[in-house]
């Protein structure tokens, strides 16, 4: 039983059942380590670490400033921002809104700044699904290429207060 | 209370063996009943969220759907899960190394700081003075009372962690047993040790969160926080895991008289639990800002997922040794015949079934996909995550330790389980909810749905920026919901057997319970003097087929998963 001693000597030579099995396991998961390092490489999608530490309300000012630069259009009162293909955008989060909606070109690489200005929050692009976290404080550089047309939801998936629920933005691809 | 001039006072246990303190039982009952409190409350809150996440109901209001999802997360996951693990320390240290508990007015005192800590954090969440989820990511704010609250239980369970240790080390010191320590003490012992670096975990992140609610600390910087929590956040998971896995052990003595086909690969896998399973945290970090890939990498995968290797390890080790026993049995025909006459009828046997299952095929193979540095891109917040926290903490943990509890209430509590019929089908009916409910969480959040969301509608938000999941995404959401209140159902019998069979059950005169299913209760009190004489023949002739063949089986399983969700990953924009 195991909730007694084992007998005295009981560090013996494993079964060969077992082996084979912990050697197949130590394979699969020596496998499912190396890919990660091979797909950073090789792989197109891969989080990346350019980060600069920002001050919030610098941000913010940044943001406005381009926003007002690029500005095509209004939706929901938020303005719709066109930045030069393959150049840089912004966005901020801050609660509870996604600013501002965003009308890129399919094909073109952009470089994104993401950062929020109060909370901690999520962005979670819809239906691709693809997330990454927002924190205040950091601006995270993401160098994203949208490969598919049309109209995306921007979510919010970190909770961030109890107006979170709110928090959806868009993303316009042509 | 105890003090050098009473006598230790002890029972000896008919059904084990075993000699049984006084004190170390009266705060195992003590811990245990708490837990199911906790249990109760963690659960009440559960049902309410998940029917507000169904769109076609959605219950709650905003307000207090956020609040009582906080208030689920620190029940379930904290106090429930944690209490019981004191009561599991007390059973493996002192009792079952058939000795004293030194300083039970510690226990005591250790006992009140946590109901103290609990229930003011409870008290503090219901006030609406923390809806801040149970991560209370800052800059959110909560009371300093709330934190407070966290600080005060954590203290309690470090004085019971060492309790646990001391109670080791007067063992040995007065001769209680000789040569090593069984594997249940083993894996407790695993427990302890991760429970250390977790309280670590929580000094570094609650006791800065307090000062910083005070207005003491000026700046709490919210990167570090989320760092700093992960360090208690999912290293506490470890701890239910080590003793989930010592509660599988132990389950498989109970119902079928197993002993661990090997001592030595058990111990070594609990080893690489002890070694490396709490740098995974890191794995929660995935897609923030800062941190290097090569950081990330090394971190997520527990050192080259040598964790992973050693919960697939027990995975092998306890069917294996369940195998072994009812083969020994008489039950040796064929691949399968052992698993067609098991004790499925007895409670115990199946919530460690199911338990296996749930945590190892659901929660395990999703824990290392979404744990993969870049598949997180596809996975973090979603409400895939959920799924999988559900299936190792609720389907594994908590399965396992309402199995535990059939055998706790004759052999500790000394009363017969009450409605033997409902106990029977209990296990079923949380297990089989839970399996619904978390495949149809991982399902939903693949499409999308995000965690911690009262709307998925976005009904509130403006018309012109609403936006519409397709329609799978619904249908899980329902599946989730259906599986959901089968398991709350199984979960709310839990709590009524337990506690109609603890406070008015017919008091046990003579174990074994035949009560509880077509094997005795306890596998018998004449198999513990043979289970030692026949460890050596047994692992000479230990045929364990049909587990290998399921683990194989279960092997498969995980590198199609696996390979899916890397193709699910390269069909999204590139991103660098």
């Amino acid at each position: 039983m195991t909730i007694h001693p084992p007998e005295r000597i009981w560090w013996k030579p494993i079964s060969g059942a077992e082996r084979v099995y912990i050697a197949a396991a130590l394979l699969f998961t020596l496998t499912t380590f190396f890919l990660m390092p091979v797909w950073h490489f090789l792989g197109a999608q891969n989080p990346t670490m350019q980060t600069y530490r920002v001050d919030k309300a610098e941000y913010l000012q940044k943001v406005m400033a381009w926003a007002d630069k690029y500005k095509v259009g209004e939706q929901a009162g938020v303005p719709v921002v066109e930045p030069p293909p393959g150049g840089d955008v912004y966005l901020l989060a801050r609660t509870f809104q996604w600013f501002p909606v965003l009308k890129l070109k399919a094909g073109q690489t952009y470089r994104v700044h993401v950062s929020s200005s109060d909370l901690v929050h999520g962005f979670s692009l819809q239906p691709l699904n693809m997330n990454f976290m927002v924190i205040p404080g950091y601006e995270y550089i993401l160098y994203v290429t949208p490969t598919q047309k049309g109209e995306f939801g921007v979510l919010c998936n970190e909770f961030c207060g109890l107006g979170h629920h709110l928090m959806v933005g868009k993303l316009i691809v042509e | 209370m105890a003090t050098a001039a009473v006598p230790y006072r002890f029972r000896t246990c008919e059904s084990t063996g075993l000699r049984v303190h006084a004190d170390a039982e009266a705060l195992l009952k003590v811990n245990a009943v708490l837990a199911v409190v906790f249990l109760a409350m963690a659960g009440t809150a559960a049902l309410l969220v998940l029917l507000t996440r169904w769109p076609p109901l959605h219950l709650l209001d905003p307000v207090w759907f956020y609040r009582l999802l906080t208030f689920h997360g620190a029940n379930a996951l904290l106090f429930w899960i944690i209490f019981f693990e004191m009561a599991i320390l007390y059973f493996a240290g002192p009792i079952v190394l058939n000795s004293r508990l030194p300083a039970p007015g510690l226990g005591w005192l250790a006992a009140a700081l946590m109901l103290g800590g609990a229930a003011l954090a409870d008290v503090m969440i219901l006030l609406g003075q923390a809806d801040v989820l149970f991560t209370a990511y800052a800059p959110l704010r909560a009371h300093p009372l709330f934190y407070l609250g966290y600080i005060l239980f954590a203290v309690g369970a470090l004085i019971v962690v060492g309790l646990f240790f001391a109670s080791l080390v007067v063992a040995r010191a007065e001769g209680a047993y000789q040569g090593s320590v069984p594997l249940v003490t083993f894996g407790g012992l695993t427990a302890a040790i991760i429970a250390l670096v977790t309280i670590f975990g929580g000094v570094v992140t609650f006791v800065p969160a307090f000062f910083w609610s005070l207005g003491v600390l000026p700046n709490l910087d919210p990167a570090v926080y989320r760092l700093n929590f992960w360090l208690i956040g999912h290293p506490s998971q470890q701890i239910n895991v080590s003793a989930m896995v010592a509660v599988w052990y132990l389950l498989a003595s109970l119902t079928v008289g197993a002993t661990a086909v090997s001592e030595k690969v058990s111990r070594i896998a609990f080893t690489l639990y002890i070694l490396f399973i709490n740098i995974a945290s890191a794995h929660h970090l995935l897609v923030d800002p800062g941190l290097s890939p090569a950081w990330k990498i090394w971190n997520t995968s527990y050192a080259m997922h040598l964790a992973v290797l050693a919960s697939m390890i027990h995975g092998l080790s306890v069917p294996a040794a369940i195998e072994v026993a009812l083969r020994r049995r008489g039950f040796d025909r064929g691949l399968f015949e052992w698993l067609w006459r098991a004790p499925w009828g007895n409670p115990g046997f199946a919530a460690l079934v199911l338990s296996i299952i749930i945590f190892g095929v659901i929660g395990g193979i999703t824990g290392v996909v979404f744990g993969t540095e870049q598949i997180s891109i596809i996975s973090h917040n979603t409400y895939r995550i959920v799924g999988h926290f559900h299936a190792t903490v609720v389907g594994g943990t908590t399965l396992a330790f309402m199995g535990l509890t059939y055998y706790v209430i004759p052999l500790i509590f000394r009363r017969q389980v009450v409605w033997p019929g409902l106990a029977r089908l209990q296990p079923y009916l949380f297990g089989i909810g839970m399996i619904i409910m978390t495949v149809s969480m991982v399902m939903a959040g693949t499409y999308g749905v995000p965690r911690r969301h009262w709307d998925i509608d976005f009904s509130l938000a403006p018309a012109g920026l609403r936006f519409a999941f397709d329609a799978p995404a619904y249908l899980f959401l329902t599946l989730t919901t259906l599986g959901g209140i089968l398991a709350v159902t199984g979960g709310a019998l839990y709590v009524l057997i337990t506690v109609m069979s603890v406070f008015a059950g017919p008091v046990v005169e003579r174990i074994p319970i035949p009560s509880l299913g077509p094997i005795p209760a306890v596998a018998g009190a004449q198999d513990v003097p043979e289970a030692h004489g026949t460890v050596q023949t047994r692992t000479a002739h230990a045929d364990i087929r049909g587990t290998l063949v399921l683990n194989f089986l279960f092997l498969g399983i995980f590198v199609v998963y696996y390979l899916l969700n890397w193709k699910w990953l390269a069909d999204v924009w590139p991103v660098r």
